[in-house]
């Protein structure tokens, strides 16, 4: 263990934090500045072997390219692209499921079977595979296979309406972690913030309000960067 | 293979960097001790980006965070979960345990939920208090001024409630409730359930300049790189080397046994260097065992020698039994008063629970000993692999459709956005002698180091706290107009969702403290019975487990027995 940069790293670590509690300007330089260099690596926090599995893994390939161009029509047919926000493909959900498959192998034979059976039926129903249907005779076959009997476990039932339901949930989970996804939603985290309670309009909307007894025992954030001084008996004097 | 031995000798050794071994290494490095911490993972410091996963996007990803590689998902900062490769354990058939650990600087100290609660008065005295188990050597006015002093240098927020069995203590303010957690204050109020603001180590104010603030990302889990939250590393161990205190910190050394000599006294310790896999030997007056508590347990039981044939500090027998974890079951509800909702705010919060149920019940009219607390959580959280599953599944309380596809699905997925809120109860279970851990001589880690087998079984008394908790948090959704999620309310078959011992990651008890040497492990200073020079500071003295988390008891304790130990030191008692 190196001690010098045990002490480096605390030094950072001080820095850091003082950007923290100056601030809290959300839309300052210095919010900016501890992003960026958050944004510099290309670690996303893997351990050596971690990152090791996942080179392994982004080598091998599930999915040919008529399987991901199947995989890219069938994920638009269930979340079609919407201004501002683009769709599965802005997202890149084909991206996501030809990794998940490696990653989550036990999906691979629903997901390879499904996409057989989607040719199968749109050759035999129009004479002409799935991604070059039409959009209606797309919208024909996807109809009789997005609906499930929620009363019977989904891996009781088909492997079509099995593969449907899964493809509909990567879509959607691939769209809502992508960064079009995530401001379609509105999500406002994931940056630094001061929590100071919920917004009236929202407490309106949903009719509840905050109990003043217990707001006051709560944190003044204007008073956040003031070092605590308890009295003898617990109670906070800054 | 000779085994390579260091000519320095340390005042202290310390296996184990987490709670435990944190407070001890910066209590002893504070008082001039010369000190060696052993821990058998990595070096880790949360301010380093290269290992950070604060603020990642899902989409910084392949896998969108996904727990394919970490059992809590891929941004939970524990290096190692239900399994770490190469290390095994094994079950007795016909019992269960789960057993998380962390290898790194700070152990697990810095993923955990930092819900930081004292014991109360009654905690320490349970066979006083229903017959139960075994009263503590020690009572809550022995502790007391540790905790004011642990909430003082850690940093804890929460509030002064008065309560009997929740003591109040020196908090920092809390941060106000989130929408759902106002819906839960309501429902609660219905039943008569108390709630009050949570008390956890994030620092909502400044303590002190080494220290970030909170800004509230919401992701404690991940380790705050302004050290914002308790982990063991940077709240403890580099403030200890920061003050100039002599720590040697030893990585990636996975501790084999305790060396003893003629007389009986520990000399040090053995370890195994993962790197060269080569066996080293580390010498000190004193060494401190703060490896959790069935790896300590694990540690001393594999010290065999001839003035310890049964393994340290063993004479009573009594290493590795009485394990015994928290009681856990979970619900949750769809709330349809929480629909709809705005995300014109950022309600990440603090990570975890602003509010919280401390118990309540009145055990004279229940058929089960001691009690539970209730964790709450729901919100408009960040969207991680997962989200947006069964994005309509709510459809069937309205007599709707489930599935379909199109545009439709933006709709339903913002409809329900946040309007999901989950219970966990987190109680007492009784320790019991035939809840053990042992070594199993058939197994070995790949360092050649036996393992640990685990004997667990939950009793009824347990099972029925389970049925009052499932009972407890349906009569909480209904009150918040809710519907129970998961199936509904598991039933007997299932133990009423009772998690399987371990699970609930408090497991402590395996080297109980107590005045007799043939009942207990350790004196009330954490100190070993058999051997005066060894001290066990992690969760393996607590007698009982009480119906709080088990961290702010360890370093309160610790601090405690480290204290004792300055002392001991300087008046060369040992």
């Amino acid at each position: 263990m190196d001690r010098r940069k045990s002490i480096q790293t605390i030094i950072l670590g001080a820095g850091a934090s003082a950007l923290a509690f100056h601030g809290c300007k959300v839309d300052g330089d210095d919010k900016d500045k501890a992003l960026t260099k958050v944004e510099e690596t290309k670690y996303f926090g893997r351990t050596p072997e971690e990152l090791e599995r996942l080179e392994k893994l982004q080598a091998e390939q599930v999915f040919n390219e008529h399987e991901m161009e199947t995989i890219g029509v069938l994920s638009t047919v269930i979340l079609p692209p919407k201004e501002p926000h683009g769709g599965p493909i802005e997202a890149e959900v084909p991206e996501l499921i030809e990794f998940m498959a490696k990653d989550i192998p036990e999906m691979q034979n629903t997901l390879l079977g499904g996409l057989m059976w989607m040719d199968h039926k749109s050759n035999t129903e129009f004479g002409i595979e799935f991604k070059s249907a039409t959009l209606e005779q797309q919208k024909q076959i996807c109809d009789e296979i997005c609906w499930h009997d929620i009363e019977v476990p989904l891996d009781e039932q088909p492997l079509e309406i099995q593969f449907f339901a899964l493809m509909r949930n990567l879509t959607l989970t691939g769209y809502y972690t992508s960064k079009v996804g995530i401001a379609d939603l509105g999500y406002k985290g994931n940056q630094p913030n001061v929590w100071d309670g919920v917004p009236q309009d929202v407490l309106d909307q949903h009719g509840v309000a905050y109990d003043p007894e217990w707001i006051a025992k709560c944190v003044d954030q204007s008073k956040r960067g003031e070092q605590a001084v308890w009295d003898d008996e617990g109670n906070l004097l800054t | 293979m000779q085994i390579k031995e260091s000519a320095e000798v340390y005042d202290v050794i310390i296996v184990g960097s987490g709670a435990g071994g944190g407070m001890a290494t910066k209590q002893l490095a504070d008082a001039g001790f010369k000190v060696a911490v052993v821990e058998a993972g990595p070096f880790f410091d949360p301010a380093d980006p290269k290992t950070m996963t604060q603020l990642k996007n899902p989409y910084d990803s392949p896998r969108r965070g996904a727990g394919t590689d970490r059992a809590f998902g891929e941004w939970d900062m524990s290096w190692g979960d239900w399994e770490v490769e190469g290390e095994p354990y094994t079950v007795e058939e016909g019992t269960k345990f789960r057993w998380w650990r962390s290898r790194m600087l700070g152990g697990r100290t810095n993923h955990w939920g930092r819900i930081s609660l004292r014991f109360g008065p009654k905690d320490f005295k349970g066979k006083t208090r229903d017959g139960y188990g075994e009263d503590w050597p020690i009572g809550y006015d022995d502790v007391k001024p540790y905790y004011d002093k642990v909430d003082k240098l850690i940093g804890v927020f929460g509030t002064n409630e008065g309560l009997e069995n929740d003591p109040d203590g020196f908090f920092l303010p809390p941060p106000k409730p989130r929408l759902h957690e106002l819906f839960y204050i309501k429902g609660a109020k219905k039943s008569g359930i108390p709630v009050i603001p949570s008390r956890m180590s994030m620092l909502t104010k400044k303590i002190n300049d080494d220290r970030g603030v909170c800004f509230y990302c919401g992701q404690c889990s991940r380790s705050c790189s302004v050290y914002a939250d308790f982990s063991s590393g940077s709240c403890l161990i580099f403030p200890a080397q920061k003050n100039g205190g002599q720590v040697k910190i030893y990585v990636n050394s996975m501790v084999r046994e305790v060396t003893t000599n003629e007389e009986g006294k520990a000399t040090g310790v053995s370890y195994i260097n993962k790197e060269d896999r080569k066996e080293y030997k580390l010498k000190a007056r004193v060494v401190i065992l703060a490896a959790s508590a069935c790896s300590s347990a694990r540690i001393l039981l594999n010290s065999k020698s001839k003035q310890h044939p049964n393994g340290l500090g063993n004479s009573s027998d009594l290493v590795g039994k009485y394990l015994h974890d928290s009681t856990g079951a979970s619900a949750a509800g769809f709330i349809p008063g929480l629909m709809n909702r705005k995300t014109s705010y950022n309600e990440d919060g603090v990570g975890g629970m602003h509010v919280y149920s401390p118990w309540w019940g009145n055990n004279s009219k229940l058929d089960f000993p001691r009690g539970y607390h209730i964790e709450v959580w729901g919100g408009m959280g960040q969207p991680n692999y997962g989200f947006g599953f069964d994005a309509n599944a709510f459809n069937e309380f309205f007599g709707t459709k489930v599935g379909g596809y199109g545009d439709i699905l933006r709709d339903d997925v913002k409809k329900y956005y946040g309007s999901v809120v989950g219970f966990g109860g987190r109680g007492e279970g009784i320790a019991r002698k035939d809840n053990y851990c042992e070594i199993d001589p058939t197994t070995v880690d790949d360092y050649g180091i036996p393992v640990l087998k685990f004997n667990y079984k939950w009793s009824d008394l347990e099972v029925r706290q389970a049925k009052h908790m499932q009972d407890t948090f349906s009569e909480l959704i209904h009150n918040m107009g809710g519907h129970q999620l998961w199936g509904g309310k598991p039933g007997k078959d299932s133990d009423y969702g009772l998690h399987a011992p371990g699970e609930i990651i408090h497991e402590v008890g395996t080297t109980r403290m107590g005045n007799d040497p043939k009942t207990s492990v350790t004196n009330k200073f954490n100190q070993l019975h058999d051997v005066d020079n060894v001290f066990i500071i992690d969760a393996g003295p607590f007698v009982s487990q009480a119906d709080k988390n088990c961290t702010w008891t360890i370093l309160a304790l610790s601090w405690r027995a480290s204290d004792y130990i300055i002392q001991q030191l300087k008046e060369q008692n040992i």
